[in-house]
């Protein structure tokens, strides 16, 4: 973990139809820096995102956060790995958050053309978002929930579905944002990107975190056999 | 074929002519319909959108009654109407009854659950889009509502012309709470279901061609100022 910490989760576990989907989770996360969690489909990356970032109902334990918790939540942001858009520009679109706050159309216009540039989409910022190729979709969504200046981003695997370039230019605006003080909780089954991304790495398998650490211990000497046959490649269950 | 025929004639000779009676209850008809067209989106739309984003104990109960609702009997909201506007009424007081304010709320009545009806099964696929995003960004339900209102503006049009459509062809509950009162209350329906009775089925059929003519100007008029499917790709 680097630096304080942001947000604890203890003995947290959610439940489905009497299935354990995650859990116990045991969990210290930073105020800084990029936590990545990895692990093959259907591990409960997702779901822990979503329990850490507080849209998935505990059955048991819990989440709780450093400092007070309603300003931090206000503060926190999610972008989906198939991102919502919003049936309306792309400007509008990244404006959305801003307006939310209060903020007037013009003012929030005005910063969502600034932030449209700075990822990229100048050039589209007044075409329907639901036009936008998988890329620039996604660079919506991060300038979306960039745009207020969140303590915390989650990412749930925000470049599944992209090509190198794309994934290229998304990985450098989360920089950019990382180097701006954002710290970034971020899930991927992408090892690349984890080891390009990663401050810190949380292993999770089978609903359980089975490691977690700093992202240069992990890839250089995994501790679990699972770990292990994750980085060589096999399959694991 | 030949009442068709001289109908379709008298309809055109209505218009050409610039018959006084007919702007008249044409422009009664809209009048009381886009009024009671405006009034039953305010309530309806956001009613809609309520139901879509709130989750309480009696919501399927609540839709149902709401669908079921879109089948009330027009002639019988005319009568409650009726009851409640006569001198003997709660709100006989107001002496609203055999004016067009009777009809446009008999009009109200009728066209709200289909409204909110049709606004609820367009904004729900909406929501289901949004769920996650709007959830995730911690929106008030106001909020939520707001967004599903705006983003949804088109389908939500096509409600309230439904509505419209329905409210401009009413005629049962019209008849009992305006009474058809010449250069009062008559509309373009109740002259139609007047000239009917008469025997006068040329006029009740060039009133009518009027009618539906009317009716599709108006839907025209407010896709072309809305949009629709310019920006339908939106």
């Amino acid at each position: 973990m680097t630096g304080t910490t942001l947000l604890s989760a203890r003995k947290a576990m959610v439940q489905a139809r009497g299935k354990t989907l995650i859990g116990p989770i045991d969990l210290d996360l930073g105020a800084t820096g990029v936590t990545v969690v990895i692990g093959p489909n259907g591990a409960g990356k997702t779901t822990l995102l979503k329990t850490l970032y507080g849209i998935q109902r505990l059955n048991d334990g819990t989440v709780t956060w450093s400092g007070n918790e309603e300003d931090i939540r206000k503060r926190q942001a999610f972008v989906f790995q198939s991102p919502v858009m919003l049936r309306r520009s792309v400007r509008d679109n990244i404006a959305y958050p801003l307006r939310l706050d209060g903020i007037s159309r013009k003012a929030a216009r005005d910063r969502a053309e600034e932030w449209g540039h700075r990822v990229g989409l100048g050039r589209v910022l007044m075409a329907p978002a639901r036009q936008l190729s998988g890329g620039e979709r996604q660079k919506l969504a991060v300038a979306r929930a960039l745009i207020n200046g969140p303590l915390v981003l989650f990412l749930d695997e925000p470049c599944a579905f992209l090509d190198g370039r794309a994934t290229r230019e998304i990985e450098e605006i989360l920089h950019s944002a990382v180097a701006d003080g954002t710290c970034l909780i971020m899930s991927t089954h992408d090892l690349g990107q984890a080891k390009r991304m990663a401050s810190d790495i949380a292993f999770v398998l089978g609903g359980k975190i089975r490691e977690f650490r700093p992202a240069t211990d992990f890839f250089t000497a995994p501790e679990t056999p699972e770990a292990q046959a994750f980085l060589r490649g096999d399959i694991v269950e | 074929m030949t009442d068709i025929w001289q109908g379709l004639v008298q309809a055109f000779l209505l218009i050409v002519g610039g018959d006084a009676d007919l702007v008249e209850i044409t422009l009664r008809s809209l009048q009381v319909s886009l009024t009671a067209t405006v009034i039953a989106s305010a309530i309806a739309l956001p009613f809609g959108a309520v139901l879509v984003v709130s989750r309480f104990r009696y919501r399927r109960g609540a839709i149902a009654v709401i669908n079921a609702l879109m089948g009330l009997p027009p002639v019988v909201v005319g009568l409650v109407v009726y009851i409640l506007l006569s001198r003997a009424g709660p709100f006989g007081v107001l002496d609203l009854l055999f004016t067009p304010t009777a009809m446009i709320i008999a009009q109200v009545i009728i066209i709200v659950p289909l409204i909110t009806s049709i606004a609820h099964q367009a904004l729900r696929d909406l929501w289901s889009d949004y769920h996650d995003l709007l959830i995730s960004m911690n929106t008030s339900k106001r909020q939520r509502v707001m967004t599903l209102l705006w983003d949804g503006r088109r389908a939500l049009l096509t409600a309230a012309l439904a509505g419209f459509g329905r409210a401009i062809g009413e005629v049962g509950a019209i008849m009992v709470v305006g009474g058809n009162i010449d250069h009062a209350t008559r509309v373009l329906t109740t002259a139609i279901a007047l000239e009917t009775a008469k025997g006068d089925f040329a006029l009740a059929l060039g009133l009518g061609f009027v009618l539906i003519i009317l009716a599709i100007m108006v839907n025209l008029v407010i896709h072309s100022l809305s949009r629709t499917e310019r920006e339908g790709r939106w």
